[in-house]
């Protein structure tokens, strides 16, 4: 029986889960949307890893979780280590490649960069505030000009004129864009244009005051963009790195931390099992803290997001 | 008017010496704004203009609720920024909106001093003397001197409590107790009684911890409601806590520190940037100097000295590969996006001394 670990990388957009042995290779791996019900998802990510899993072969002896949801999820399947998705990246992105130096992402909701020095984080950013420039906004522009995301890319890739889209705040940048395109601009030059303001607003928001050496790399949801990492690449004047196995590395880190945890009995059969979650808001100030609950089978299993012990829930 | 119940803004724990000082000084009611609540920041900022700065809002909330508390003097002090100019904005807003009450500033003519202060304090009452006066002031600057070298020990040691809470409750316990002071001596003795209670609190700290400053901009760094209670959340992860903004600090020792902080940051500054600029700035090569493993900056929304010090800070930084965030609160912020940050934080460094 071979020891193997589980990491799971649930994100706004996508959920995206890993096996890797003891040597950091990737054994089996899946990719599914959110949609906004990371429980479900996770479940649909078990379901379909378990169909390929060799149970005679392997043994999964550590999980991990991370992305917006890890709590959530790493308290439902009882995770070894529940990890931020900045270190999760940046380990899952080392140890397949041990001398880069930049990794930028850009997720559904997020987009960081972090710089990283003899295998070790220097520095690293995060957007604040606001999505600007993240992927939630080019599938909304998508929408807004009726076309499949996935081929944005290479639609952009076509023009030859690039718009210039103001690439400040989202607000801002729709409301240039529909200006653009009903001055008579073509399709192409939009798509093209909003490429190279998604790269421009991201160089100058996290990227600003960073050092960018190569070798870099591009991850996350974004990174399937070809139109962006070429707006990176003519903006940085650098080679930027896509690799095909961008969107795991969150999950591929988290699973690499957990070989240092204590090891656990994981068992497929959560799947079956009946989670709730249900929000209650504190009354005992005006604070209102939003507590959240989370039930299996009807039974209390955790709470958490109360500011002090008066909020407190217990069984 | 001696019936008339006084109010003030809160600033972390500093309203106990200052309601010691009131009671002693005024013969009337002192009432302690309600503690903070996302309640308080809902209400400042729905009466302040958008895009002044955090503290602005925190104030005027606490305002509003002590004025719904029946508080009818509302005092207010001021500084070397925007902070001076509170006073009379908040005045203004609170009465449009038809609160009556008496708006009693500690600056005059935007100075603040001892001199100041006793101005103020004589137009609520007449009849303070100045012997009492200075004997009270005094003594609230020695219960602050005590609570600060107090907290300063709990912010080293909160992240190795070996039973959780522990500190947190003797603090509650030590505030309501100061709170009850006479003189300097029984603020001598709960001083001592506390610092002993303190140091046998059992904790679990190796002799190289992680060490992290935190600087930046003045009242996120003392009221840690404003700053979602970020040193705390930092010494989780079991980590030594330093600060150097506290009153001892701004009242007392800052006005003789201007020639030193200039030559230390010789390099980089010429004049003073204004606020706690120029200090934040001189700090950052302090923690260079002293070995942190890292600094965190903080400051609210739209601070402009701390602006003005940032890219100074960064670049003295980078020179010397000191790992550094930065924080700007507002009323927006969220506490997953920050915790996250922290955490990386706290992962980074902790790879970095595996080196």
């Amino acid at each position: 029986m071979q020891k193997c670990y589980l990491g799971i990388d649930i994100g706004s957009i996508s959920t995206k889960g890993v096996i890797i042995n003891q040597n950091n290779d990737i054994l089996y791996s899946d990719y599914i949307w959110t949609e906004g019900n990371p429980i479900d998802a996770v479940k649909r990510l078990l379901k379909s890893l378990e169909k390929n899993f060799d149970k005679e072969k392997y043994q999964i002896v550590g999980v991990g979780t991370t992305g917006s949801a890890r709590k959530l999820i790493g308290t439902i399947l009882n995770a070894s280590i529940i990890k931020n998705e900045i270190t999760a990246h940046a380990i899952g992105t080392i140890s397949k490649y041990p001398d880069i130096k930049t990794i930028l992402e850009i997720g559904g909701q997020d987009s960081k960069i972090i710089l990283v020095e003899d295998k070790i984080v220097t520095d690293y950013a995060m957007n604040t505030l606001c999505a600007a420039g993240t992927g939630s906004f080019l599938s909304s522009q998508a929408k807004r000009l009726n076309i499949d995301v996935k081929d944005f890319g290479n639609i952009a890739l076509t023009s030859t004129n690039p718009t210039k889209i103001a690439a400040r705040c989202t607000v801002f940048a729709e409301s240039d864009l529909v200006h653009k395109a009903q001055m008579g601009y073509k399709k192409e030059d939009i798509i093209a244009g909003l490429c190279k303001s998604v790269a421009l607003n991201y160089l100058n928001n996290v990227g600003k005051g960073k050092k960018i050496k190569s070798p870099i790399i591009f991850q996350g949801g974004v990174s399937k963009n070809i139109g962006v990492k070429k707006a990176f690449e003519s903006l940085l004047k650098k080679e930027v790195i896509v690799d095909e196995n961008g969107h795991l590395m969150g999950a591929l880190g988290v699973a690499i931390l957990a070989q240092n945890e204590k090891e656990i009995n994981f068992d497929f059969n959560i799947t079956n099992l009946n989670f709730t979650t249900i929000g209650v808001e504190c009354d005992k100030c005006p604070n209102h803290c939003e507590i959240i609950t989370i039930r299996k089978d009807n039974k209390l299993i955790d709470a958490w997001g109360n500011r002090c012990e008066r909020g407190a829930i217990k069984n | 008017m001696t019936n008339n119940i006084i109010s003030f803004p809160h600033l972390g724990n500093y309203s106990i010496p200052i309601y010691y000082f009131l009671s002693h000084v005024t013969k009337n009611p002192i009432k302690i704004a309600p503690p903070i609540t996302k309640k308080t920041l809902e209400l400042g900022s729905k009466y302040s203009p958008d895009f002044v700065c955090l503290p602005f809002k925190y104030n005027l909330g606490n305002f509003i609720e002590s004025l719904e508390e029946g508080a009818s003097i509302l005092l207010q002090a001021g500084g070397g920024c925007r902070y001076g100019y509170y006073g009379e904005v908040q005045c203004q807003i609170l009465k449009d909106l038809g609160y009556d009450f008496k708006f009693v500033s500690f600056l005059d003519d935007a100075k603040l001093n001892p001199k100041t202060i006793y101005k103020a304090l004589k137009s609520i009452n007449p009849k303070l003397s100045k012997i009492r006066y200075l004997y009270y002031l005094t003594t609230t600057m020695f219960m602050i001197n005590c609570l600060d070298k107090i907290e300063n020990y709990i912010r080293l040691n909160i992240g190795f409590e070996v039973k959780s809470q522990s500190f947190k409750n003797l603090e509650k316990r030590m505030l309501s107790d100061f709170k009850k002071s006479k003189g300097v001596i029984s603020i001598l003795k709960k001083y001592r009684k506390y610092k002993k209670l303190f140091k046998s609190l059992p904790i679990n700290k190796p002799k190289n911890c992680l060490k992290i400053g935190v600087i930046g901009e003045l009242y996120t760094s003392m009221e840690q409601f404003s700053s979602y209670f970020i040193e705390e959340n930092l010494a989780k992860y079991n980590i030594e806590i330093k600060r150097y903004t506290n009153l001892t600090y701004l009242l007392i020792k800052k006005q003789f520190n201007l020639k030193k902080l200039l030559k230390k940051a010789r390099n980089y500054v010429t004049y003073e940037l204004g606020a706690d600029g120029l200090d934040n700035v001189a700090r950052t090569i302090d923690l260079i100097e002293k070995n942190y493993d890292g600094i965190v900056h903080i400051k609210p929304f739209g601070c402009t000295p701390e602006i003005g010090a940032i890219p100074i800070i960064n670049k003295i930084c980078k020179q010397n590969k000191m790992p550094i965030i930065y924080f700007s609160f507002d009323s927006q912020t969220s506490d997953e996006g920050i915790k996250t940050r922290l955490e990386a934080l706290a992962d980074m460094l902790k790879e970095r001394r595996k080196k």
